[in-house]
Order: structure tokens, then C-alpha cells, then sequence
């Protein structure tokens, strides 16, 4: 029982950390139609970001730390479309090959600067301690990433439907001509969004770090699981990316805890599932 | 015209081992199994319109299977190949009815989720795939009793493989179904209006593409005698899929130069420097943003402009 109820639990928090990833990654695919393989990187760099600073200082807080090196890898992001993918706007293919390219720039940087160690991240020392609820005993700082992710898509669904913001980003996935003819500066949308994604992924980047710890190679093992939760609950929905996110959790979590050489495969199935009976994905209004 | 140039380029590259030393010999030999790696990938992306980012799942699969099949349950060479080749293609069927349920990026993205899957998978089942420290000790094969451990007549046996797959590839695009290939990948829905079935057409060629593909993963088992999970990783489909860009897809010999100067490249690069993956996507940078449709059209067009101007 005890090894339900945790894994359970870390199925949650494991998902909550994937919806942060898949979320802006959904968002930038639904907005500028374009499947940003950077984002696996940007998480990557959040966790270095968060590595370094919550070991350089003792006691920062986590949250702050979050915070500050999402709004660095946004920048970071917020740069490369400004400089490179607005260049190539009527070439999809070539934009998908500059964020793979620039995914490749990042990592190996990380590699260089971080060196070939895996670097734990301090799980912060007021959640440290386990909490008891109903007999059991859970590790406090998973429960509060899993509240944290919870947040962040309510925060996410009230900009989306209740901002003003959220309405002009709306109509720029539904039609973006149409929204560009009624005046919507739809090209700056495209740089606040995947600056907000990027942000997002470098902010759960740090938050995941406790977690998973910063090591090279991270980013390939993110960006996949980033993909199969998007083509499972399908590209531009944030409800989809929420639901696929906690699917994936909870299959690579018992995956891996039950049949650790075969988590893989096990991860493929509720993919090939979806492919073959709904390939626009459990929530997606658009095809790929 | 072309044939003969074809002809001579066959003849000069038979007589290289005469020319030059083992060190440049085995260099070509690499560069026969990258080029016959980005040519098959060159029917998804150039002739079908298919951006797979996961085509390396044909080459390393292959190349597993045949060193599992050989170095653990003792099987000889010939049955070996052909087991891997069968499954392979079989694997690429079965990823077609996947990935094509998609076009365009979903198609791009679910390759390179498979992909990634099958990557995952090679490192973590150790119990079959040795995991990060690969399986080692593979020998080559004999055809008709010739050994092939000398770097000359490994380069002969490439060269013999890569030609015969050129000649078939080629003439699968130039048949009326690479017509009907290039009229799905341009207009699908006149294709389908005029009675094609655009699917079907894709389908087939995704299969025959993964078939070359796993062509091109024995080759490159057998010249390392050596396989790590990182030949299926996604940096594998990567240069491949550099290869044929930068080379010009959609052209016939573009990506086999393509993929000779990203091999080349990664060669004398790694001999200064480490950071190969950086340099790889600087690479990827400047191609898509400065030479679109590749080398060998460009300098194609090149070669017409100063035509037009000696006249």
C-alpha cells in the first residue's frame, strides 16, 4: 500500500514538472506553429541556472531562484526569436531545424560550463521534512510541486481566458490573419509567448532540480516526454497538455518502478493509442 | 551524359585505394555509409515531403539486431543480415502507420518521439543492449570467403553496396511512383482528387526509406564493429538530416555530398576541437539561415549565372 501511495505521489509530482515543460511548449506550438525542440534545452538551463545559484548562496529561496532563472532563459529565448526565428517566418521546416540546432548550442554549452557531473540541487530546508497526512508519509516538497504546477495552469488558464492578453493570443491560434487584419500585433505576441514558455520551462527547470539534478543529457530526457505528453492530449490545448501530462507521470512513474528496463515501451503505449484513434490528440482542435 | 559521368565517378572512386593510405580509405568508407544513410533519408524529406527526425532508429536497429544476433546467439552473417534487414523494414512499417496518421510537424514529431523511445530504450534494456557501454568485439562478414578486415576491401564492399543502392533509389524517383511521389509531397489533394492514394504512396516509401536505412546501419556495424545507443540518438538523425539539407534535398547526389561534408567536417573538427554538438548546430544555424536549399543547388545555380554571363 505504502508503494502506491508513493509512487502515486510521485506520479503527481512528476507530472505536475511535465506540464510545466509541455505547457509553453503546447502555447508556442498552437500560436506560431512551430515545434520548438529548444524547449527540452531551456528546461536544462533553468536547472543549471538554479544549481549554481542555490549552491553559490546558502539559503536563497527556491522560489525566488525559480523566478529569477526563468526570467533569464526567457531573455535567452525572447533573443533567439527575435534574431532567428522571425527571420524565417515563412519556412517552417528551417524553424524547426534553428531550434533543433540552438537546442544542440545549449546543451553543449551546459557541458562546457557545468562540466560531465551530474550537480544535485538542495531540496530547500523548510520542506525537508516528510509530512503525515492520513497515516502515511509523504516527502513535503514533492507535495508542494505538485500545488505549485496546480497553480501555475490555473494562472495559465486565467490568462488565456480572462486577459486581454489572453484573448489577442486566442485569436492568433484560431486564425492569425484574421487577427493580424483586425490590428493584433500578432509577430509581438509570438516573441511574449515563447518567452513565456521558455520562461515557464526554465522556471520548472529549477523547481524539477531537487528532484532530478542538473545533468548533461537532461534535456533529451525531458524534450521526449515533453512531445509524447503533447501528442497525447494534442498541440495548443492547455487542458491537453495538463491531462497528458499527468498520464505520462503516472506511466513513466510505475513504468520505471515496475518494470524499470521496459518503462519505455510502456511509455510508447497511451501514444500509439492516441495516434491511431485520435491523431489530433485528446484535445486538439488543430491537426498538426 | 549522366550515366557516363556516373561511370567515371564509380571507376575513380573503385581506384581510390590505389591512391591513397588506409587512414583515407576507411575516412571514405565512412563517408559511403553516411552518404547511403542521408540518400535513403533524402526519399522522406526531398522526393516525399516527409520531415522525419528519427531516422536513425532504422540504422541503429539494424545495427543492433545484427550484433546481438551475431556476437550473443551465434548466428552467421548472411541469416543475420537478413533477419535485421526483415525487421527492420517491418519496424519501419508499423512507425509509417504511426507517424503518418500526421503530416508536416506532427509527422516530424511523433519520428522524433519514437525515435527517442527506441534511444531511451538501448540505454536503459542493459540486459539485452549492454546499455552505455555498447556491444563490442563484432566481426565483419565474409562474403564469398573474401575477408573484409583490410580497409581496401571493406572500402570495395561499401562502395559495391552504396552504388547498387543508388542505382535502385534512383531508379524509384525517377519511375512514374517517384512522379506520384513528388505530386503527393507538392499537391496531395489533386493527387488524391486524380485517383492517387496519397497515404499508400507515402506509406511505401517511408517503408523503403527505413529499408536503406537499416542497408546503411549494417555497413555501419560492420566498418565499427561496434554499437552505442548514441547511433540512435537524436544527433545521429540529425547530421544525416544536415547532410541532406545542406547537400540540397530533393536532388539526387546532393545529399550524398551533403553527408560526405558533415562527415568530414565532424572528423577534422573533433581532431581541434570537442565541442562537436555546438559546432553541429552553429552548422544548422548558418545552412537554414544562409544557404536554404543547399549546397549543390546553389552552386548549381552558381555555374548557370556564370554561364549566362561568359555568353
Amino acid at each position: 500500500m505504502q508503494f502506491w501511495i508513493i509512487q502515486g505521489l510521485n506520479s503527481l509530482s512528476l507530472g505536475g514538472l511535465l506540464f510545466l515543460l509541455s505547457s509553453g511548449f503546447s502555447l508556442i506550438f498552437g500560436l506560431m506553429r512551430l515545434a520548438n525542440l529548444t524547449h527540452g534545452a531551456f528546461f536544462m538551463l533553468g536547472t543549471y541556472f538554479g544549481a549554481t545559484a542555490l549552491r553559490a548562496y546558502d539559503g536563497l529561496n527556491i522560489w525566488v531562484t525559480a523566478l529569477g532563472a526563468g526570467i533569464a532563459v526567457a531573455a535567452i529565448g525572447g533573443v533567439f526569436e527575435r534574431l532567428v526565428l522571425t527571420r524565417l517566418k515563412t519556412n517552417p521546416l528551417g524553424q524547426v531545424l534553428v531550434t533543433l540546432g540552438m537546442s544542440f548550442i545549449i546543451s553543449d554549452a551546459c557541458l562546457l560550463l557545468w562540466g560531465g557531473d551530474s550537480i544535485p540541487v538542495p531540496t530547500p530546508q523548510n520542506l525537508q521534512s516528510p509530512t503525515r497526512v492520513l497515516g502515511f508519509v509523504f516527502p513535503t516538497y514533492r507535495l508542494v510541486l505538485l500545488g505549485v504546477a496546480i497553480a501555475a495552469a490555473v494562472g495559465l488558464y486565467f490568462l488565456l481566458e480572462r486577459t486581454r492578453l489572453g484573448a489577442m493570443i486566442r485569436a492568433g491560434v484560431d486564425d492569425g490573419q484574421m487577427a493580424r487584419a483586425v490590428g493584433i500585433p500578432v509577430s509581438n505576441l509570438f516573441t511574449i509567448v515563447f518567452c513565456l514558455g521558455a520562461g515557464i520551462a526554465g522556471a520548472g527547470g529549477v523547481l524539477g532540480g531537487p528532484i532530478l539534478s542538473a545533468y548533461p543529457g537532461l534535456d533529451a530526457d525531458m524534450l521526449p516526454l515533453a512531445l509524447i505528453v503533447v501528442i497525447l492530449g494534442g498541440v495548443g490545448s492547455l487542458l491537453g497538455a495538463f491531462i497528458g501530462s499527468f498520464v505520462i507521470g503516472f506511466t513513466y512513474t510505475f513504468g520505471t518502478a515496475l518494470f524499470p528496463e521496459l518503462s519505455y515501451i510502456i511509455l510508447f503505449l497511451p501514444m500509439i493509442f492516441v495516434i491511431a484513434f485520435r491523431p489530433q490528440g485528446l484535445f486538439g482542435r488543430l491537426s498538426a | 551524359m549522366k550515366w557516363i559521368a556516373a561511370a567515371v565517378l564509380t571507376v575513380v572512386l573503385a581506384l581510390l585505394p590505389f591512391l591513397a593510405g588506409d587512414f583515407y580509405v576507411n575516412l571514405a568508407s565512412q563517408i559511403l555509409i553516411a552518404a547511403l544513410f542521408a540518400l535513403s533519408l533524402n526519399l522522406l524529406v526531398g522526393y516525399g515531403g516527409m520531415t522525419s527526425l528519427g531516422h536513425a532508429s532504422y540504422l541503429g536497429v539494424a545495427a543492433y539486431v545484427c550484433a546481438l544476433l551475431t556476437s550473443r546467439y551465434e548466428f552467421g552473417h548472411g541469416p543475420a543480415a537478413v533477419i535485421s534487414l526483415a525487421g527492420t523494414t517491418a519496424m519501419a512499417a508499423f512507425f509509417g502507420l504511426l507517424a503518418l496518421r500526421a503530416t508536416g510537424l506532427g509527422f516530424l514529431m511523433i519520428t522524433l518521439a519514437l525515435s527517442q523511445v527506441l534511444w531511451g530504450l538501448a540505454y536503459r534494456m542493459s540486459g539485452v543492449t549492454n546499455g552505455d557501454n555498447g556491444i563490442a568485439g563484432l566481426t565483419r562478414p565474409r562474403p564469398f570467403g573474401v575477408s573484409l578486415d583490410n580497409a581496401a576491401s571493406f572500402y570495395w564492399f561499401s562502395l559495391i553496396v552504396t552504388s547498387f543502392a543508388f542505382l535502385l533509389m534512383t531508379i524509384f524517383v525517377s519511375s512514374s511512383f517517384g512522379s506520384s511521389l513528388r505530386g503527393v509531397r507538392d499537391q496531395p489533394r489533386r493527387m488524391a482528387a486524380l485517383g492517387f492514394n496519397p497515404w499508400m504512396i507515402r506509406w511505401i516509401t517511408f517503408i523503403y526509406a527505413g529499408f536503406w536505412g537499416g542497408v546503411s546501419g549494417l555497413l555501419y556495424v560492420y566498418y565499427n564493429k561496434y554499437i552505442h545507443p548514441t547511433s540512435l540518438s537524436i544527433t545521429s538523425s540529425a547530421e544525416a538530416l544536415l547532410g541532406v539539407i545542406a547537400g540540397g534535398s530533393g536532388t539526387l547526389g546532393g545529399p550524398a555530398v551533403g553527408a560526405a561534408l558533415v562527415l568530414l567536417l565532424k572528423n577534422y573538427a573533433s581532431a581541434y576541437i570537442e565541442r562537436w554538438n555546438m559546432l553541429l548546430g552553429l552548422v544548422f544555424l548558418f545552412i537554414v539561415l544562409v544557404m536554404p536549399t543547399g549546397i549543390v543547388p546553389g552552386l548549381g545555380r552558381l555555374a548557370t549565372a556564370v554561364r549566362r554571363g561568359s555568353r
